[in-house]
């Protein structure tokens, strides 16, 4: 399709932008089961994309997996939010605030439940990290389901910018650490583990975890069901569908996501304090989204990559360039990170993962010729 | 299907594309791990070079002055770089920005150790931020010299023997300080002002060895990076005399919020937060951006504060000169304020650290050649450093704004962290040499 017939953003169109594009009539006759059971599917390549990351964090250097491991927590949240933007059709400004009630539960937790299973242990704490930035989530999509286009992303951005401030609190301070944080207690990484590649391997498991389920959750009814509210809220609902009922879970499930994200980010920098969530993460995860293709969850990876690795890219190219005042130095990042998603608006419109697939399929046609 | 299927792996080979495609530009700072006569670790080293790292407020809250430290040091290297270096190698000084945001601290110290391969983390500033990665640079045996903050959390040779401190710890210091004020505030009332972690809290604990608790009659603390401090200073206006343990923008804010409520007691500032020409910057911008305009210079004079350090009321002392020397050929641009000073001096420390450590430097020679004992440098006190001791200075002498410098008053003083007595130290400091520190 091309550009011209692009509809507007009320009603996102959906080959390129959505989760799951229209059923090729050949692919199910020749994989039979395979193809028949779509959680067969999504199971099987989940587990060879987390074998070959496996491959890769073993080959990756130490330097290399503190950057592998922000992008697979990067993914987590970015893929939570392409399911809210792009298959629900709502906006939020505010996941990092989820992924700051996240990454606070996670060091919390670990602060005070001391516990000799090690990394059990932080599965239950991540666990827990879902669970309460899931219900938090829901609170937010309640009130969000009331609100529309500005005004909830208004409300969102308020949401980003207030809650990191709530541990300057008084009566909360002591425990949330003020501005200084909380230090994350993660237990050490398995015997024979690097600690570097133990993290990236945790990263890469949630990210691969978080895909495979939002890929499920699209291909179901629920999926359908959001992308029916987010086409039109009102057929959908003379459908029989609960447009705010379905508006909540989509935040419950994004905040999920964001929030076992910030419990990631706490083990991995292992501090949880309110300067790793600034409005500019919350905004970069939008950017994350919106540049790999809305909705598309492998959108969602190629965007966290370039978010996660742009503004140290451009870091490591202002101090190359041996700049000597502060101001310019700390500010390339940001004009660089302008730039480029500028830039990657006007060249593809529908993200990363719409220019593939047009290439793809300009490719295809061409052979078919 | 077969879209899915193809963008979930497509998604997967890229994340790992992107990974390795950057994954070439790594190159080390020389010599890898190993290999040292005495069988050390040489990371870091060559025979010509040795690279060192540093995380520094470049940018946000403690940027104000401070981030005039790494430059400043890189200068002094600088000099003694073109003297020869060390025992022929060259002091290669890579430091690079936290904000003053413990997160960014990990990160970046992460990529100091693991891209650029330092040889020793030096003067990392920031007790609140440097806490953060104190326990994984121990972990990985990496030296972890003077850190730029006077918590005593880095005096802790057992858990932490890779770290040392350089500066008086704020401990020390709140006594020194606290003695002055006992003796020459008797009666007044008294007030605590505090940065929320470590920093405030050692300070404290110094103060209330010496100060009658029952004195104090209002204590506050504050968070780096919240600058709304009007309720901290509604408690503490009603004193005469207020201890401030702050960093220099919260002892100009400070100030300004007891001007607006119309109070003028005696300020007592921790050296870190009273550099007079960093405090003068920030009166008039903060003022400014109140709309307000106040003439900064008026506003700190009589201010009682300590150094460790001489200072540039004595502009005919040997150290003095040698700073100013450094400063006019290698970092002109600089101020010559207190800040600029630090970290000349830390970085002559670390040098002669390391011309002690010897011809074969390694990393466990480094931390051998501190705990056998430095040379005060700049200082006018000692240092503790011994295998059972990494604290920095002993001591400080109270000092009072005048002008824009501080005039240096009574005897420098040495005392211990716990409830030690204060013993004047009278040992004149040794002159600066003419060339490199030497061993």
């Amino acid at each position: 399709m091309s550009d011209a017939k692009t509809p507007g953003p009320d009603a996102p169109e959906t080959p390129a932008g959505a989760l799951i594009a229209p059923k090729t009539a050949t692919s199910s006759d020749r994989f039979g089961a395979l193809s028949r059971s779509t959680l067969l599917r999504h199971t099987l390549f989940a587990l060879v994309g987390f074998g070959l990351l496996l491959l890769l964090i073993r080959l990756l250097s130490d330097y290399r997996n503190t950057q592998l491991a922000p992008i697979a927590l990067t993914t987590c949240a970015a893929a939570g939010l392409t399911l809210l933007v792009g298959l629900s059709g709502q906006i939020s400004l505010g996941n990092g605030a989820f992924m700051f009630v996240g990454a606070y539960t996670t060091a919390l937790l670990l602060e005070h439940w001391h516990s000799a299973h090690g990394n059990l242990q932080l599965i239950a704490v991540f666990a827990a990290a879902i669970v309460v930035s899931s219900l938090f989530g829901g609170i937010v999509g309640v009130a969000g389901a009331r609100l529309r286009g500005p005004y909830l992303a208004g409300a969102t951005l308020a949401l980003a910018i207030g809650l990191p401030q709530i541990v300057n609190y008084q009566h909360l301070s002591d425990k949330l650490g003020g501005n200084n944080g909380v230090v994350v207690i993660a237990p050490n990484p398995p015997a024979g583990w690097d600690i570097y590649r133990w993290r990236s391997v945790l990263c890469c498991a949630a990210a691969v975890i978080v895909l495979w389920f939002l890929a499920n959750v699209a291909h179901s009814r629920i999926g359908r069901s959001l992308r029916a509210v987010r086409d039109d809220e009102i057929s959908a609902s003379l459908a029989g569908l609960s447009v705010p009922r379905l508006q909540v879970l989509a935040f419950v499930i994004s905040a999920g996501c964001a929030g076992l994200a910030g419990g990631l980010l706490a083990v991995v920098s292992l501090v949880a304090g309110p300067g790793a969530f600034p409005l500019a993460l919350s905004l970069g995860l939008l950017a994350a989204v919106v540049f790999g293709g809305l909705g598309s969850l492998a959108g969602a990876v190629y965007g966290s990559i370039v978010v996660t690795l742009l503004p140290q890219w451009s870091q490591d190219v202002s101090s190359a360039l041996n700049i000597h005042s502060d101001k310019i130095t700390n500010n390339i990042p940001l004009v660089v990170y302008g730039v480029v998603l500028a830039v990657a608006m006007l060249a593809v419109p529908n993200g990363v993962q719409g220019a593939l697939l047009r290439l793809r399929g300009l490719a295809l046609s061409r052979l078919r010729r | 299907m077969r879209t899915t299927r193809i963008r979930l792996l497509a998604g997967g080979a890229v994340l790992a594309i992107a990974a390795t495609a950057c994954g070439g530009s790594s190159s080390g700072g020389g010599g890898g791990g190993g290999g040292g006569a005495s069988g050390g670790t040489t990371t870091g080293v060559t025979s010509t070079t040795i690279s060192i790292g540093s995380t520094q407020p470049l940018s946000g809250p403690a940027a104000p002055g401070y981030s005039e430290i790494a430059p400043a040091a890189k200068a002094m290297f600088a000099y003694i770089n073109s003297l020869g270096g060390i025992n022929g190698r060259k002091i290669n000084y890579t430091y690079v920005d936290d904000g003053y945001n413990p997160t960014n601290t990990v990160s970046q110290t992460q990529k100091l150790i693991l891209n650029d391969k330092v040889f020793s983390i030096f003067n990392a500033l920031g007790t609140p931020t440097h806490q953060k990665v104190i326990d994984s640079l121990n972990q990985q045996k990496i030296p972890d010299l003077f850190v730029a903050s006077g918590c005593l959390c880095w005096d802790n040779p057992s858990q932490h023997p890779m770290t040392f401190g350089w500066q008086v710890d704020y401990t020390r210091e709140g006594k020194i300080l606290g003695d002055y004020v006992k003796k020459n505030f008797a009666g007044k009332k008294i007030a605590y002002f505090a940065q929320a972690d470590d920093f405030g809290t050692d300070g404290v604990k110094g103060l209330d060895m010496e100060i009658p608790t029952s004195d104090v009659v209002a204590r506050a603390t504050y968070q780096p990076g919240n600058i709304n401090i009007a309720s901290q200073v509604a408690k503490l206006a009603k004193a005469d005399v207020i201890v401030s343990f702050s960093i220099p923008a919260y002892t100009a804010l400070l100030k300004l919020n007891l001007l607006k409520a119309r109070a003028n007691p005696q300020l007592v500032v921790s050296n870190v937060g009273s550099d007079p020409d960093t405090l003068i910057g920030l009166l008039e911008a903060f003022a400014k951006q109140g709309g307000a305009t106040v003439k900064g210079s008026d506003l700190i004079q009589g201010i009682v504060t300590d150094s460790y350090m001489v200072t540039q009321a004595d502009p005919s002392n040997s150290w003095i000169q040698l700073f100013k020397k450094v400063h006019d050929q290698y970092a002109p641009k600089l101020p010559m304020d207190g800040n600029v000073q630090y970290g000349m001096a830390a970085a002559w420390t670390f040098a002669e650290a390391v011309a002690k450590a010897g011809k074969n430097l390694t990393r466990e020679d480094l931390i051998k050649a501190v705990e056998s004992g430095l040379s005060p440098g700049f200082g006018i006190v000692p240092f503790a450093f011994s295998s059972s001791s990494h604290a920095g200075y002993t001591g400080a002498q109270v000092g009072i704004i005048q002008g824009t410098t501080i005039k240096l008053v009574g005897q420098p003083q040495t005392t211990d962290d716990t409830s030690g007595p204060l013993t004047p130290y009278t040992t004149p400091q040794a002159p600066a040499p003419s060339g490199v520190p030497t061993g």
